[in-house]
């Protein structure tokens, strides 16, 4: 018979034994019932097909893992084995996580693609149009990056009337993912910014991860402000990309992308002075043509003809009347001419001048024998004088 | 149309755009015309001077806290 020992000696033992021996593993197998606490913990359960067994990560090394761990994902967990007495029971204590190869990454993102696709988050219709002449461009990239510099060049070639608001923000390794949505975020606080390109330079598939992560596409998909992805090189694909309103291949194709080319838009102005001067003289000459056409038509020359008949109807007036004047002229001369002439015959002093006389009563010609006033006295006219005759005398 | 002088160097270009196509479209009268043609003019001066003499401005937005964490 052995000796007897109590519960607590026993668990003690085996915590001592199970402590010592499983101080440092490394175990492989999937992920379930994976819970992120809001105390930052995280607690799943590690199993194969044959077993199972609990798993802690607490908060401070959980920041360390470059992805989102979900169920159904393999993983490899380096880390200790304790015994938690009160319960009885024991767990894997995480200390390090690694996907257990590539290609559970890939299934890591092909089933959030998937799940993100089904939610609508990649529909085309909430795609938000990216302005054509951006006055403020949000950058979400690293400070010190080359992309970042990159893009600088580019917008200060191209157009730079726009201005670059930095949102200096981690991009990979722990906590990126966070950093990379609340820097969407920030910007979507501010209302002067028209367009946001998120994005970084090219690198590993585990460096550019951070934009496989479904916070960084929840952000992009509910920021207000259009966002350009711009992730790693032409070949890289991330779920920000299926979730950006429009996805770069790089960093600098973003910036090209966002920004209107200086040189183009001098060409446009060029083109406008050279068109609509054009089309102003185009237009000018078309109503010059006009009204040649409008003078030299049939209708213009009615007015005109009208008033050369009228004309010679004036010329022909005014000879005829030129000539009646004439006319009337000369026989009224002539007229003029007899009538002195009778005139001068008749003159009375011709008449005395032969031997007659005139018999005057009262200054009056006295002209037949009834005209004389016997009783009055009267004037002979003769030629040479004029005498009074007296009836008193 | 009326207020050309707060026109967005944006705005102006759209505006340009607009004149040159009414210019073309031949629907405005020659006295339309001359004034449009007058305002493009004077919108691509303007165009022109502001895309020359610009100057990239590049500024770097602070993150005032790390907020909420556990959100």
């Amino acid at each position: 018979m052995s000796e007897i020992i109590t519960v607590s000696e026993l668990t003690g033992k085996i915590k001592q034994t199970l402590e010592e021996s499983y101080s440092e593993i490394s175990v492989i197998g999937e992920i379930s019932n994976f819970k992120a606490h809001v105390s930052g913990h995280w607690y799943f359960t590690l199993k194969d097909s044959g077993a199972q067994i609990s798993c802690t990560m607490w908060k401070g090394l959980n920041s360390y893992v470059f992805f989102s761990p979900q169920d159904g994902m393999k993983i490899i967990a380096g880390g200790r084995l304790t015994v938690y007495p009160p319960r009885g029971s024991y767990q894997i204590e995480v200390r390090s996580m690694k996907p257990a190869g590539v290609g559970e990454l890939q299934k890591a993102f092909e089933d959030l693609k998937k799940r993100l696709y089904e939610e609508g988050l990649f529909d085309q219709a909430h795609k938000k149009p990216i302005p054509a002449f951006p006055r403020k461009i949000g950058i979400v990239t690293a400070i010190d990056g080359a992309a970042l510099q990159d893009m600088i060049n580019i917008a200060r070639r191209r157009y730079p009337l726009v201005e670059l608001l930095v949102v200096p923000t981690k991009v990979q390794g722990e906590g990126s993912a966070r950093e990379i949505a609340e820097s969407i975020k920030l910007l979507n606080r501010r209302k002067d910014v028209d367009l946001i390109i998120a994005g970084r330079g090219g690198g590993s598939l585990e460096d550019l991860w951070s934009f496989n992560e479904e916070i960084v596409a929840r952000a992009i998909y509910g920021s207000e402000i259009p966002v350009i992805s711009a992730v790693g090189h032409e070949v890289d694909f991330t779920i920000a990309d299926f979730a950006a309103d429009l996805r770069a291949p790089t960093p600098s194709a973003a910036m090209e992308i966002a920004t209107p080319e200086k040189e183009e838009l001098f060409s446009f102005i060029d083109d406008f002075i050279i068109s609509s001067s054009q089309s102003l003289k185009q237009r000018k000459d078309n109503y010059y043509n006009k009204i040649q056409n409008f003078i030299k038509s049939y209708g213009f020359k009615i007015p005109s003809g009208m008033i050369k008949n009228r004309i010679q109807m004036l010329d022909g007036l005014y000879s005829k009347m030129d000539v009646n004047i004439l006319n009337k002229l000369h026989i009224e001369n002539n007229r003029l001419a007899l009538t002195q002439k009778l005139i001068e015959s008749y003159n009375v002093k011709n008449v005395l001048k032969r031997g007659f006389t005139l018999i005057k009563q009262n200054e009056k010609i006295i002209q037949r024998s009834n005209g004389i006033n016997p009783a009055q006295e009267f004037d002979i006219e003769f030629f040479d004088n004029t005498i009074k005759v007296n009836k008193n005398e | 149309m009326s207020k050309k002088k707060e026109l967005s160097f944006e705005d102006s270009l759209k505006r340009l755009e607009e004149i040159s196509n009414l210019l073309e479209s031949e629907e405005a009268g020659l006295e339309k015309s001359i004034e449009l043609y007058e305002e493009g003019i004077k919108l691509s001066k303007y165009c022109y001077s502001v895309l020359k003499e610009a100057e990239l401005k590049v500024t770097e937005l602070k993150k005032e806290i790390e907020t909420d964490f556990n959100n």
